[in-house]
């Protein structure tokens, strides 16, 4: 639902932001007792934000990732070269690596963002809104790769999205932000604890547990 | 005063082999021309690297060496001590207007704007809003040497007027020395900062999320612009331009936004543009020099208006 706080909540565990109240921990430590240089080890981000300059090569902008690794002067040894292509194969971005960004589409210059990243080495990914202004296509073709990046590289990948339809059956966990509870397990748990019921008005739109989708009520 | 004709062979000979067969042409060569050079040279390199350092930081291509107020800053110095110092003058009965005074007065006025930007910044947190500030402050400077000029006496408006041309001529062998030794330290800490300005072109976030202090960063960006644009205006005058068409320039040629080629990028083209700027505004044979300001413009301007129009594209 829109407005809810789900970039907020994503934001704030990215340490983009500043938390509001409570206290988050990664691996025991508080967030905030690590410095921005162990943080970066740790999680990396694809945020919603245009991007300042897209005067990058697609491979500049990735390499770009390997920032908390390279020295004083950012100098990529032969071993960022290779965790660089190593992102690139994994989005697939091999043909377009040495065009500019600014000429690549939306859906590619998310694949760019997500390949970034990758290239950052780090055991947490949080995407805020990866999908949104893709088409369906292209969002199942993005979600789909997130999933596969999760399972083959054994990395904890968080996003935020409003497409529930396609999150429930590409997810493996959910947490669905809603008044006054929040809920989160597996997706068919949630359907079979009806999570989804309360989340939109009934008389507007329905969801349907058979199918797992939501119906509109005409 | 006036031009004088030293064959280049001659030139070379003075300044490698030391000779000594014209005593004027060797004082002429050793006290003017190199250290005229020497000093366009340090404007240039310095004016374009503030240029490079804030446009990337504000993410602004139309940022100069000046948006925080230094120039300003500088101006207002150089004003209260041209035009503010017929008061006191009168008291004493002395004037105190010379170039050393000038100098110190145009870096105590673009310090003190700079200190009061960087006292800003401490509680800003949004970097455009500092942006902002700068401009500002600009504007609170400009009105005041307005001001100081409406009560002006005519010839302290002229001596003002003057010093805002700029020229590159006027530095003997210490005050390039010093301004050489400035310069150096605003490249080392602009070297320094290559990986985070690279890591800024993604955005502030991103950058954090890469490891990069932000906080320390900007101060280092900022100092090193502040003694760089700093020392130059108060030494040379405010010397327009050259910091923001140097790094489009050097964008454009290069074709990249990757500091650690703009950053050497941009010190070959400054120093180049600023020595042809200089070597215009005192054509060999004749006996006008030019204001230097004016020069940098006129040359720069259609240089990049055709860059643009060129690549129909502009490349930031």
């Amino acid at each position: 639902m829109n407005g809810i706080g789900k970039s907020t909540l994503l934001r704030t565990m990215g340490r983009v932001q500043p938390k509001l109240s409570g206290n988050i921990a990664l691996n025991n430590t508080t967030l905030e007792d690590l410095n921005n240089e162990e943080l970066a080890t740790q999680i990396s981000i694809v945020l919603t934000e245009p991007l300042a300059t897209k005067n990058l090569t697609v491979k500049e902008l990735i390499s770009l990732g390997r920032q908390p690794y390279t020295n004083w002067l950012g100098l990529l040894t032969p071993q960022d070269h290779s965790k660089i292509m190593d992102a690139i194969k994994m989005v697939e971005l091999q043909a377009l690596q040495d065009r500019k960004c600014y000429e690549l589409s939306d859906g590619q210059l998310q694949k760019v963002l997500i390949a970034r990243a990758l290239s950052q080495d780090t055991p947490i990914i949080l995407l805020d809104e990866p999908t949104t202004h893709l088409d369906l296509y292209h969002k199942v073709q993005i979600l789909k790769m997130l999933k596969r990046i999760a399972h083959d590289l054994h990395k904890t990948i968080v996003f935020t999205t409003h497409e529930i339809d396609i999150a429930i059956q590409l997810c493996d966990k959910m947490l669905i932000l809603d008044r006054p509870t929040c809920h989160f397990g597996a997706p068919c748990e949630l359907i079979e604890n009806e999570s989804f019921q309360t989340l939109f008005p009934s008389d507007t739109i329905r969801f349907d547990a058979k199918t797992g989708s939501f119906k509109i009520k005409n | 005063m006036g031009s004088v004709d030293i064959p280049f062979r001659a030139t070379l000979r003075h300044i490698f082999l030391n000779a000594t067969s014209d005593d004027s042409w060797h004082y002429i060569i050793w006290n003017y021309r190199i250290p005229k050079a020497i000093t366009a040279v340090l404007v240039g390199v310095s004016l374009s690297l503030c240029g490079l350092l804030m446009q990337t930081l504000f993410r602004n291509p139309l940022a100069g060496p000046f948006v925080l107020g230094i120039s300003s800053g500088a101006s207002l110095g150089a004003a209260f001590l041209i035009m503010g110092s017929g008061i006191i003058a009168g008291l004493i009965g002395t004037s105190f207007v010379n170039d050393i005074s000038l100098a110190v007065a145009s870096s105590m006025g673009s310090l003190l704007v700079l200190m009061a930007v960087i006292a800003m910044a401490r509680h800003v947190k949004d970097t455009m809003a500092l942006l902002i500030i700068g401009l500002m402050f600009g504007s609170i400077t400009a009105a005041l040497v307005t001001v100081l000029s409406y009560f002006a006496k005519a010839e302290e408006l002229q001596q003002y007027i003057y010093w805002s041309f700029g020229t590159v001529g006027n530095l003997n062998w210490s005050q390039v020395t010093l301004l050489s030794f400035i310069t150096i330290i605003g490249l080392v800490i602009s070297i320094f900062s290559i990986k985070s300005l690279n890591a800024l072109l993604l955005g502030e976030n991103y950058a954090r999320s890469m490891g990069v202090k932000i906080k320390k960063s900007r101060y280092l960006i900022i100092i090193a612009t502040g003694i760089l644009a700093g020392s130059v205006t108060a030494f040379a005058g405010p010397i327009a331009f050259v910091g923001l068409a140097v790094p489009h320039l050097t964008r454009q040629v290069f074709n990249t936004t990757d500091h650690k080629v703009l950053v050497p990028g941009v010190i070959l083209y400054g120093a180049i543009l600023l020595l042809i700027c200089d070597t215009i505004a005192q054509l060999p044979s004749s006996t006008y020099v030019l204001p230097i300001n004016a020069i940098t413009s006129v040359i720069g301007a259609p240089v990049v208006i055709w860059l643009l129009v060129r690549k129909r594209k502009m490349i930031f």
